[in-house]
C-alpha cells in the first residue's frame, strides 16, 4: 500500500500533524467551536473529538458558506486545524485560509486529492502523523 | 500573499489594474483573494457579476472585524448593487441582544463597516423576498446558503456558493470566478428525483417541503438534481423552506423541478446531452420522508421551552397564515415564542396592524438578525421547537439545546400546551 500521495495545492504551504479522518462531510459553521477546536455537530461521527492541530482528512465541505469565518475565527484563537487534506476541492475553505494569511501571515495548507487516493489515505492514516508538503502528502 | 496569476488563470486588463498598484488597498486585497479562491476551484477567469448578496457581515468574532475593518481602511466601495445578510443585532430593537457589551460593540461595527461600504442595509438572509431578485441567467455573487439555493433554483440567477469575505471581495471587484453553476455545463442535472410516489396530501402541505429538502440535501451531494412530481402551484416559501434544509443537509445549491423552476419546463431541458432514461432515477418514498422527520428532531416529543419561526426569515405570506393560528391558539406563558424576519417586511406587518397583533398574543419579531446566529433567546436550554429544517440543523450544534421539528400548526398548538402536540395524519399516522 502506497504511503505518499500527490495532490493538487490549493493553497500551498507545509504543515505535520496527527491525522483527523471524518467519515461525514462536516459544516463548520454550526459544527466546529473555533474557540475551542472541538467539533460540536453532534449529528457527526467525530463530535467532540479537537480538529486542532491536526491535519483534517476530510471528504468535502458541507453547509453553510459561514464555515470560512470559523476557520479564519479558529486561525486566529490558534485551536485550527494544521493542514487540511479533501477528496474535493472546496472554495470556502480555500477562501478561509487565504484571509487567515491577508490578515494573520499564517499558512493553512490545504490539498486536493483524486477520490480512489483520498480514500486510501482515509483508510490507513487513522491514528498516524500526516505531512502536507505543497501538495505531496505523506505519511510519518 | 503572492499571486501568479500567469500560471493558471487569465486576468483581464481591469482586473490587473485592481490588482496593481493602481487600484485601491482594498480593491489589490479583494482581488489576491478572489484569485486564490478561482484557482482553488480550476477557473480560468473570471467574469462579470451584476450584484451581490453579502453574508460576511454576521459577528462571528474578532477575525471578521478585522477583516472589516481593513477592507474600510483600504478604501473599499462596491461596483454592484450589493444586499446585506443578517448580523449580529437587530437594530431595530437593539434591547433584543442579550450579550455581553463587548459582543455587541462588535458586532455593531461589522455592520457598520459593511454599510460604509456602500451595500445597502437590508439585514436579511431572504433578500429575494424584498427587492433583490436577479432575472433568468443574471451572473451574480450570492452568499448565505439559503440564498444561494433560492438564486439559483427559483430565480434561475447563476452563482455559485459563495461565503464570507468572497462575497464582498466580488462585490468590490465586480468579478467572481468563471466556473461551476455560473456556467451552463455545471447546471445540468445529474439525478432524477420522482416524488410522485407520495401522498397527494403531503405534497400539498407545508410540513412536507424542510423534511423533503433535509433528505435532499444528504442524497445529492455534488450533484444537481431534478425533481419530477411536485405540484406546479408550489409557492416560494415551499421553495425556500426545501433549500435551505438542503443547503443544511447537504451543501445543495441547485435543484430543478420541473414545471415549477424556470430553468426545467420538462425533464429534458435540464438533462444536457443524457437522455432522461438513461439518468440515475431515485423514487422517493413515504419511507424516506418519515425517517428524514425524525432526524431533523434530537429529543423525543416532551415539553418545549421555546418556539422559533423563520429560518429563512418569515415572509408576509407566512405571518398571513401565523395569525389566525395564534389568535386562536395563543402560546403558553411558559413558552418563548419568536419570529424572525426582514424589516420590509416587519414595517408591512406595521403597515396592517397585524405587528401590534401579533405581539398582542406574546409574539416576539426579531428583525435583521436571527436566533442561532445571535444571543436573542431569552430561554437557553432545554427543547426549541420550530418549523424549519434549518433552525433544526443547527439549534443543537449552535445553541446547545434539543430541537423538534414540526409543522406550522403543530409549533403553534404546541406552544399553546407547553409540550409537543402533533397531528400525524399525514404521515400515515407515525
Amino acid at each position: 500500500m502506497s504511503s505518499e500521495w500527490q495532490g493538487r495545492t490549493l493553497v500551498p504551504g507545509a504543515c505535520v500533524g496527527p491525522a483527523l479522518v471524518l467519515d461525514e462531510p462536516l459544516s463548520l459553521w454550526g459544527g466546529l467551536d473555533p474557540s475551542s477546536g472541538e467539533i460540536t455537530d453532534r449529528r457527526h461521527p467525530q463530535s467532540g473529538q479537537l480538529v486542532t492541530s491536526r491535519v483534517l482528512v476530510m471528504p468535502r465541505g458541507r453547509g453553510s458558506s459561514s464555515a470560512s469565518s470559523v476557520l479564519l475565527e479558529a486561525v486566529r484563537q490558534n485551536q485550527a486545524p494544521a493542514g487540511i487534506v479533501l477528496g474535493a476541492a472546496d472554495g470556502i475553505l480555500v477562501l478561509g485560509a487565504a484571509v487567515a494569511e491577508e490578515l494573520y501571515g499564517r499558512t493553512l495548507p490545504i490539498v486536493v486529492l483524486e477520490e480512489a487516493d483520498f480514500d486510501a489515505l482515509a483508510e490507513v492514516s487513522r491514528g498516524r502523523t500526516v505531512r502536507v508538503d505543497d501538495g505531496r502528502i505523506s505519511l510519518g | 500573499m503572492t499571486i501568479h496569476p500567469s500560471d493558471s488563470i487569465e486576468l483581464s486588463d481591469q482586473d490587473r489594474v485592481l490588482l496593481g498598484p493602481s487600484g485601491t488597498p482594498a480593491e489589490q486585497m479583494a482581488m489576491r483573494i478572489l484569485v486564490r479562491v478561482a484557482q482553488a476551484t480550476g477557473a480560468r477567469r473570471l467574469l462579470d457579476i451584476s450584484s451581490a448578496h453579502v453574508d460576511g457581515c454576521l459577528y462571528h468574532g474578532l477575525s471578521g472585524v478585522h477583516f472589516a475593518e481593513k477592507l474600510v481602511e483600504g478604501e473599499a466601495r462596491v461596483r454592484v448593487p450589493t444586499t446585506l445578510n443578517v448580523g449580529g443585532l437587530d437594530l431595530l430593537d437593539p434591547d433584543h441582544f442579550r450579550g455581553s457589551a463587548e459582543r455587541r460593540r462588535r458586532a455593531g461595527r461589522m455592520m457598520e463597516c459593511y454599510q460604509q461600504m456602500g451595500c445597502q442595509p437590508t439585514w436579511t438572509c431572504a433578500p429575494y423576498q424584498s427587492h433583490h431578485r436577479p432575472a433568468v441567467g443574471q451572473q451574480v455573487a450570492w452568499a448565505e446558503s439559503n440564498a444561494i439555493v433560492f438564486a439559483n433554483s427559483v430565480l434561475g440567477a447563476r452563482t455559485e456558493r459563495y461565503g464570507d469575505f468572497v462575497d464582498i471581495c466580488a462585490a468590490i471587484t465586480g468579478r467572481a470566478p468563471a466556473v461551476g453553476l455560473h456556467l451552463d455545463e455545471g447546471r445540468v442535472a445529474g439525478l432524477v428525483v420522482d416524488v410522485r410516489g407520495l401522498p397527494e396530501d403531503l405534497l400539498s402541505s407545508e410540513v412536507l417541503y424542510p423534511v423533503f429538502g433535509y433528505w435532499l440535501g444528504r442524497r445529492c451531494q455534488g450533484v444537481v438534481p431534478v425533481i419530477v412530481g411536485l405540484p406546479s402551484e408550489t409557492d416560494e416559501d415551499r421553495l425556500k423552506a426545501l433549500g435551505a434544509a438542503a443547503a443544511s443537509s447537504g451543501s445543495l445549491a441547485l435543484f430543478h423541478a420541473v414545471g415549477v423552476t424556470p430553468e426545467a419546463p420538462t425533464l429534458e431541458a435540464v438533462m444536457g446531452t443524457l437522455s432522461p432514461e438513461s439518468a440515475e432515477t431515485v423514487q422517493v418514498t413515504l419511507e424516506d420522508m418519515r425517517d428524514s422527520r425524525e432526524q431533523l428532531s434530537t429529543v423525543a416529543d416532551d415539553d418545549i421551552q421555546v418556539v422559533a419561526l423563520g429560518s429563512p426569515h418569515f415572509s408576509l405570506d407566512e405571518f398571513e397564515r401565523l395569525l389566525p393560528l395564534v389568535e386562536d391558539q395563543r402560546p403558553a406563558s411558559s413558552v418563548e415564542f419568536v419570529a424572525c424576519t426582514q424589516r420590509h417586511v416587519l414595517w408591512a406587518l406595521e403597515a396592517r396592524g397585524w405587528r401590534e397583533r401579533l405581539e398582542g398574543c406574546g409574539v416576539k419579531l426579531v428583525a435583521d438578525t436571527c436566533v442561532v446566529v445571535a444571543p436573542i433567546l431569552e430561554t437557553l436550554s432545554g427543547t426549541l421547537m420550530t418549523n424549519s429544517g434549518k433552525f433544526a440543523h443547527y439549534t443543537p450544534g449552535n445553541l446547545g439545546m434539543g430541537v423538534v421539528y414540526g409543522s406550522l400548526e403543530e409549533c403553534v398548538a404546541s406552544a399553546a400546551q407547553g409540550r409537543v402536540v402533533r397531528d400525524s395524519t399525514l404521515w400515515g399516522g407515525r
